[in-house]
């Protein structure tokens, strides 16, 4: 027996399933999201300070445009499959993941700057800090971590010739050697460090996440999911809209999170 | 469902939105450098920009300008519930003494 109303819509909603499904789980998306959003705001209201210019500006914005371009290019593979034209569907779907694949990659990127730039408080009276990176660019170094591995000094390249500014990409210093002893506290720009990281990583992963997964989704009906189009051919085409729907969604949040973290 | 005819004609509007999303991102990289007198003043220029996008994405890439009932019902009371969640955030910010006093 078929399920029913995979392809033709319903009486009562005037809806195939899968789009009332596809809606209901992006309703739920939205009170997913708009909880960590209140979360960032109840986190950044009750901050003393929060940090400014700690991400790459650029990189994001290139990153919104690879994003958007996505959502119009799944956009215009499900109008190709409307038009009956296979070949353009397979063009405009191969952008899409292609873009995705773009986005995560930047991501990538700008998650290992983060990994391996640090921030060090040292032990002296007037609490001095330096923002820099550490010889060899470690991963995830912390004063505990040169406790467990015995060091006793790191040489460490600070972001300006002194300061307390935390974050920047400003013109780098002369490399300095700064004992175990003489540090307070040693992290580096990763959730632990501070609030601002904690909510920005617990965001951008999850959106991250949501991107991988519709990404993969899309790249099964542009590689083996896409055999329907000879025995379905509504069917198919009401898969891509549902996969469009989620990605449209993923690029809508990220509209948001775009100058809530880079930019504010 | 709209048949190949109906959708063809939707295709510049498509590209139209497009743009309009891109050169949305460069104003609001571009408010970025310019200072207003105040925070709240900052942050509501670029939620205010995010917001047009958002609706241009929806409306228009989601095809909510012109859905079923099911839909919008399915949305409205998502959107009371949204509401209520970043009231009961509101709420608590103002009954929080705080440093700022807020």
């Amino acid at each position: 027996m078929d399920i029913p109303y995979t392809s033709k819509p319903r009486p009562d909603t005037g809806l195939y399933n899968a789009k009332v499904g596809i809606w209901l789980f992006l309703a739920s998306e939205v009170m997913l999201f708009g909880a960590l959003f209140s979360s960032y705001i109840l986190l950044r209201m009750g901050a003393d300070k929060w940090p400014g210019g700690m991400l790459n500006i650029p990189i994001g914005t290139f990153n919104t445009a690879v994003l958007i371009t996505s959502s119009i290019t799944v956009l215009m593979a499900w109008v190709s499959l409307k038009m009956h034209n296979f070949a353009k569907f397979k063009l405009y779907m191969g952008i899409t993941i292609l873009c995705a694949l773009g986005f995560v990659g930047i991501k990538s990127i700008e998650y290992k700057d983060k990994f391996t730039h640090y921030q060090v408080w040292l032990n002296d009276k007037d609490k001095t800090t330096y923002t820099g990176h550490i010889e060899g660019n470690p991963w995830f170094l912390s004063h505990n971590k040169m406790d467990a591995k015995k060091m006793d000094h790191i040489m460490f390249t600070s972001d300006a010739a002194h300061g307390a500014a935390a974050g920047g990409h400003g013109g780098h210093g002369a490399a300095m050697k700064i004992e175990r002893k003489d540090i307070a506290r040693l992290s580096a720009y990763v959730p632990a460090h501070s609030t601002y990281f904690a909510i920005y990583f617990t965001l951008t992963a999850l959106h991250a996440l949501h991107v991988i997964g519709g990404a993969t989704v899309l790249a099964y009906f542009w590689g083996p999911g896409s055999a329907m189009w000879k025995t379905d051919p509504e069917r198919f085409t009401n898969r891509i809209e549902v996969g469009g729907l989620f990605w449209h969604f993923v690029d809508l949040v990220w509209i948001f999170l775009f100058p809530v973290l880079y930019l504010l | 469902m709209a048949d190949s005819h109906d959708v063809s004609k939707h295709i510049k509007l498509y590209v139209g939105v497009f743009l309009a999303l891109l050169v949305g991102t460069v104003i609001t990289v571009g408010m970025y450098y310019v200072h207003f007198s105040s925070l709240a003043m900052t942050i509501g220029v670029a939620l205010l920009i995010a917001s047009i996008k958002s609706f241009l994405v929806a409306g228009y890439f989601m095809h909510l300008t012109a859905e079923k009932k099911t839909i919008y019902v399915i949305l409205g009371i998502t959107v009371v519930f949204f509401i209520g969640m970043m009231g009961l955030c509101i709420w608590s910010l103002l009954d929080t003494p705080g440093p700022k006093g807020v």
